[in-house]
């Protein structure tokens, strides 16, 4: 189980969810201080206010314009998870290659506060007692979640690749 | 079935003799090209190699491109430092494409590509940065993807995991009227798509009006298909692209040409005339709020911006500098120009563009990706209002919350900047 902490509508931009101002600061380790760092929930979540496993739910198209890999590792740092009715490509893609976990929920309708299961299956609504389907990640990028990143998964293809002996 | 252009790619870089939408396939990349975000990549690429007992070395130093434009003069120390480590970098694995903060080979990633010859047609072409969709102008599939995915395409020469996109065809046919450009173009057909439309799709462009655009549009255009959400606009190689690479690119010679089979399977057949189309304007802070400039026409702005990989190319320098010739930029505005590489800059100088427009009161700054992004050259105060020829306009995008940003064309922004409100350049 796990609570709402957040909710924001369409189309929430990488210049949201990490502002260009800061995009000088790359490291991983490094980005999650500027989480949505001019809305409210960037003060809780320095402060360590909010849990590993809180959920965001967004409407569609959730991580438009840049390609920038810090709007994927800044949310990653707190551990959130992203339950969205769609994800724009280059963010999904970020987000699978370094496991922040998303989840396409095309239905989903809760309220901050809310408790929410996220299962594989669907999403469901404790708080109002409504469940919701979930769509699959798209085919291409499940292989590398399952292999836990796209840097252990390189790295076992990179290591396949190398001339023996 | 007939394959899409980008079926047609991707089948050539996987050595298949066909593939269609939905397959997931991994092609091998004819280009892979970073900025400043490449002290990231190789961050990522050193992991990858971390106690596996290998050397991390890419897979061809002479398939990878780096271009400082983001941040260049670098603003802050710690931007120097991320240049510093990609110049080691650069040495370090005899990385050729390399262009550092020059005025004699300088300029923005998604000008100096196009510019050096560096994306041929047919080509697969990768960058860490959205807009890397400009490059289908030459009739390559070119797509944006992170740091992490370019790091594994640094060690394995390929993309993967790639699903094979499906494709919208977009035809344009009829004339773009006087002072009517690219730019208004495109943003009409991300009102039309929505910011969304063509998530996960590329967008195909055919038609006269597509035919007889310079490469310059063409750039515009696909440049600014992402803001639809499609992984990649794509123009078929055609005649100008023959011109352009021989003449604008010293690509000497026949250079290859695929063109969509006939029977090809588009997810959806979108007809634009341009002939009635009238200047576009996205308003804030999303760019498929587009609206014809009428409706927004008198609106105060205090920051004019002329430039970037959407706008700052020669044809655009040259409109701005013909409307604001002999006229001065309005009092309490300023007027910024980025020209998007030192050849555009220095051309732009010989022809008196620069001069026409500094004389009119615009600031010209140095080519790169300037205060698109908010973070330097140019953040905008609370409350502020820019109209600028780039290419995003989300809350925030240039430093500052507090503000809005209106997108539009070179021309919109010039006529603009002379009455310090929203101006119809028809008009003038």
């Amino acid at each position: 189980m796990a609570q709402v902490v957040m909710t924001i509508g369409d189309d929430v931009s990488t210049d949201t969810i990490y502002p260009g101002r800061f995009m000088a600061t790359v490291l991983p380790g490094e980005t999650p201080q500027y989480a949505f760092a001019d809305l409210e929930i960037n003060a809780k979540l320095r402060e360590k206010k909010i849990p590993a496993g809180s959920v965001i739910v967004a409407g569609n198209n959730f991580g438009c314009g840049s390609s920038r890999e810090q709007a994927a590792s800044t949310l990653k740092g707190h551990e959130l998870v992203v339950v969205a009715k769609g994800f724009a490509r280059i963010f999904l893609q970020n987000s699978c290659n370094l496991g922040l976990r998303t989840v396409i929920c095309p239905d989903i309708e809760a309220s901050e506060g809310d408790e929410l299961e996220v299962g594989t299956d669907g999403v469901a609504n404790k708080t109002t007692g409504r469940t919701f389907r979930i769509e699959p990640l798209p085919k291409a990028r499940q292989a590398i979640i399952d292999a836990g990143g796209l840097i252990a998964y390189t790295r076992k293809r990179v290591m396949e690749s190398a001339p023996r002996g | 079935m007939g394959m899409t252009i980008v079926e047609k790619i991707l089948a050539r870089a996987t050595g298949r003799s066909s593939v269609s939408a939905g397959d997931v396939v991994e092609p091998a990349v004819d280009l892979a090209m970073s900025h400043e975000n490449g002290a990231l990549v190789i961050n990522q690429f050193n992991e990858v190699y971390k106690g596996t007992g290998l050397e991390a070395r890419v897979w061809d130093p002479s398939k990878i491109a780096i271009i400082f434009d983001h941040r260049v003069p670098a603003e802050s120390s710690k931007t120097a430092t991320n240049q510093k480590k990609i110049r080691d970098f650069v040495a370090k694995q005899g990385i050729a494409r390399f262009h550092d903060v020059r005025g004699d080979e300088g300029g923005i990633c998604h000008q100096i590509l196009p510019e050096y010859g560096y994306v041929r047609p047919g080509g697969v072409v990768v960058g860490t940065d959205s807009h890397t969709t400009s490059h289908g102008a030459l009739g390559a599939f070119a797509f944006g993807i992170g740091a992490t995915e370019m790091a594994a395409v640094w060690a394995l020469g390929k993309v993967l995991n790639v699903e094979v996109p499906a494709t919208i065809k977009v035809v344009v046919d009829g004339h773009l009227p006087p002072h009517v450009l690219p730019k208004d173009l495109i943003l009409h057909l991300v009102g039309l798509l929505t910011a969304e439309g063509a998530n996960f799709q590329v967008i195909e462009f055919h038609g006269d009006a597509i035919r007889r655009m310079p490469t310059s549009g063409r750039l515009t255009i696909c440049n600014m298909s992402v803001e639809a959400g499609a992984t990649s606009g794509i123009v078929p190689a055609d005649d100008e692209t023959q011109r352009y690479l021989r003449e604008e690119a010293g690509v000497p010679g026949p250079s290859s040409r695929m063109a969509p089979d006939a029977d090809a399977l588009y997810s959806r057949v979108i007809e634009i005339d341009a002939t009635p189309l009238q200047p576009q304007i996205a308003c804030p802070h999303t760019v498929d709020n587009v609206k014809p400039v009428g409706a927004v026409a008198g609106t105060r702005v205090q920051q004019i911006v002329i430039g970037s990989c959407t706008n700052g190319r020669l044809d655009d320098l040259e409109i701005a500098a013909a409307i604001v010739k002999d006229k001065k930029i309005a009092q309490g505005v300023r007027m910024l120009v980025f020209p998007a590489s030192w050849r555009i800059y220095k051309e732009a100088m010989k022809r008196g563009y620069l001069m026409n427009l500094a004389e009119a009161g615009a600031v010209i700054v140095n080519p790169g990706c300037g205060c698109c992004l908010g973070v330097h050259q140019g953040a905008l105060g609370d409350g502020e209002v820019a109209l600028s020829t780039t290419n995003r306009n989300f809350k925030g995008r240039m430093g500052n919350p507090q503000s809005e940003v209106y997108l539009c064309s070179p021309a919109v922004a010039a006529a603009s900047a002379l009455q310090g409100t929203i101006t119809d350049p028809r008009g003038n």
